[in-house]
């Protein structure tokens, strides 16, 4: 009772319930809403996890480079014009701070600060100081060369940096995903490329809503209604369904593996792609099958996959590739910036498809993404209602777990509560 | 000046003689259907035959739909999916519908290019559209670049291109409407 003013009791309770012997899994709406837990995950989280930066096809050439906000800290991307070698900086300069790459892509020798024309080589040394005879003989300057990200490697093309030194490397840290990249990557040899044109759009939801969302086969059917029906009056054969199976990889990342209606620009034929490219696609199928052996070739062409790296990567391999990244700005709001990755060299008529597919289904201006948003939204909007203190995520826990379950959330969620420590175990309050 | 008896006339119209206040109240009318969520209307404001509707992402105004990612790429079927997809109840996004108020100036025309029945007229303007749902407002501010072309006497759009100013797509958060 409250009645004579006293607070209510405060439980210290996991906010990530995971109850196996009565097949529940929950997680409190807490972890959704609390400006609190925000900023303990852009600690535990955000500055100790890999995070994607970007795609080594983006910085093809010495002097490429591009400007990356990565964990909400302004970074770039740039191949060392001497070296060849990839680095990430943070982007600013180690004199007074201001920002030295001003672009948002480009190829450049040099990095000039404009506040005091400090100059930074692409390798990140320092080459020029204007006045350098005012400073004493003594200062070091070849320790004020830009910083470079505590951890940086990439796997198969895809670039990620850690904010941790002590952090496990890359490999250690894909664990599972390793498989997963390698059958996008292998699709095409390992010659991929992100095409140009980026999606930079916000959803005023946490970011974790994102993160589930996809790689929730379990809401396709009632949310994107307008799509299937899109698809069918372009002669998809939506009978089969979806089939397929969700799989834990290993620290905190999931992917769902599943068979669709829909095609494949590498390698299913369906309608929509018109007759013309029946025979591409054949094409493209036996050399799968030529280097992979049937097995992996069938795969890598008729399997599509929603990966999702923790904490804020998705991989969707499946009627086009998105590269996904998202980043909150608070409880309730985040950034998404997607990128299509693609075979380089593909042939012109299936690379159309392949920006059909990406447009109308993955696209902020398609046919199903807005609804995404729409559902984040409006969980939101649900939390702000009080009254219900946990959202339930047991779909599938007493069964192998298939492509519309909840086993890859959870996944998610366990590694999430791991990382936030004791504080993913704290005042929930009346809690029960 | 243009003397009277060189107006357009009903079931000829020459787009030499067509001048900027008959492209304007062209495009107001669109405007004006779009704000009333008379897409079916709007539709018929579109050329017989091929046409294209295209929004290049923010960060690559000049794309081209066939080799680069853009936000929408329609020809005249798929936009007649668009407009089923935002009639129905089922496009959640926008049901119930925003409220918009689109807003275009800054019109220039070019020069009618081509002859006869495939000429077509380049007209630029500026719009802003404001978009208002649930208490939240957003906005997209851009150019329109259109070629329209004379249709049964009347003007209209052959392809229609909305290139947005703002250098991301996150004040609007999505663009689930038509600009």
């Amino acid at each position: 009772m409250t009645m004579t003013g006293e607070a209510p009791p405060v439980n210290t309770v996991p906010l990530v319930d995971e109850d196996v012997d009565h097949h529940r899994f929950r997680v409190h709406r807490d972890t959704m809403t609390s400006a609190e837990i925000y900023r303990e995950e852009l600690e535990r989280i955000f500055s100790h996890c890999w995070l994607y930066v970007g795609h080594e096809s983006e910085v093809a050439q010495p002097g490429d480079y591009v400007r990356r906000p990565v964990g909400g800290r302004p970074l770039f991307m740039v191949r060392g014009a001497k070296s060849g070698q990839l680095h990430v900086f943070h982007n600013t300069c180690t004199h007074r701070g201001a920002v030295v790459c001003r672009q948002k892509a480009g190829n450049a020798k040099v990095f000039q600060c404009f506040y005091h024309a400090w100059t930074f080589d692409s390798e990140g040394q320092l080459t020029g100081v204007p006045g350098r005879d005012a400073y004493g003989e003594k200062l070091d300057f070849s320790a004020l060369g830009l910083k470079p990200v505590a951890r940086m490697d990439s796997y198969r093309g895809f670039v990620f940096a850690c904010f941790d030194a002590g952090a496990v490397d890359l490999g250690t840290y894909l664990a599972g995903a390793r498989e997963y990249l390698d059958l996008v990557a292998d699709s095409a040899d390992g010659h991929m490329e992100i095409i140009k044109g980026t999606n930079e759009y916000c959803i005023g939801a946490n970011w974790k809503l994102l993160a589930e969302n996809s790689v929730d086969g379990y809401h396709a059917v009632s949310t994107h209604d307008t799509y299937f029906k899109y698809l069918v009056a372009l002669g998809t054969d939506l009978k089969g369904g979806v089939q397929g199976t969700a799989r834990d990889l290993g620290n905190g990342h999931a992917v769902l593996e599943y068979a669709a209606p829909w095609g494949r620009p590498i390698a299913k034929w369906e309608p929509l792609f018109g007759e013309h490219a029946r025979e591409e696609i054949a094409a493209l199928r036996a050399s799968l099958v030529e280097r992979y052996g049937p097995e992996r070739a069938s795969r890598i062409a008729d399997t599509n996959r929603n990966m999702l790296i923790f904490p804020n990567l998705v991989i969707n391999d499946i009627m086009a590739i998105t590269v996904r990244t998202f980043m909150p700005s608070g409880p309730g709001q985040m950034d998404v910036t997607a990128w299509e990755l693609a075979p380089k060299d593909e042939l012109p008529q299936l690379r159309q498809r392949r920006l059909d597919s990406f447009l109308t289904f993955l696209g902020p201006a398609g046919f199903a993404t807005p609804d995404d948003l729409e559902a984040l939204e409006s969980c939101q909007q649900g939390f702000a209602s009080g009254g219900v203190e946990w959202n339930d995520i047991s779909r599938g826990m007493a069964r192998d777990p298939e492509a519309n379950d909840e086993a890859q959330m959870r996944a998610f969620w366990r590694r999430w509560q791991q990382q936030m420590g004791d504080s993913a175990c704290q005042s929930a309050r009346g809690a029960q | 000046m243009t003397s009277l008896d060189e107006r357009p006339t009903a079931g000829k119209l020459d787009l030499g003689l067509v001048r900027r206040p008959e492209v304007e109240d062209f495009l107001y009318r669109e405007a004006q259907l779009l704000d009333d969520w008379d897409l079916d209307t709007w539709l018929t404001l579109w050329a017989p035959g091929p046409t294209r509707y295209v929004v290049p992402c923010n960060d690559d105004p000049d794309g081209d739909p066939a080799t680069d990612l853009v936000l929408i790429d329609d020809d005249e079927l798929r936009m007649r999916l668009r407009v089923e997809r935002l009639n129905s109840r089922k496009a959640h996004r926008e049901y119930p519908h925003s409220q918009t108020s689109h807003q275009v100036t800054n019109v220039i025309l070019g020069a009618p290019e081509g002859a006869g029945a495939d000429a077509e007229l380049p007209v630029t303007a500026a719009f802003t559209v404001w978009r208002f749902r649930h208490g939240k407002a957003s906005y997209y501010v851009g150019r329109y670049q259109y070629r329209l072309v004379a249709a049964g006497g009347e003007l209209r759009i052959r392809a229609k291109r909305s290139v947005l100013a703002m250098t991301e797509l996150r004040p609007a958060g999505d663009l689930a409407i038509l600009l």
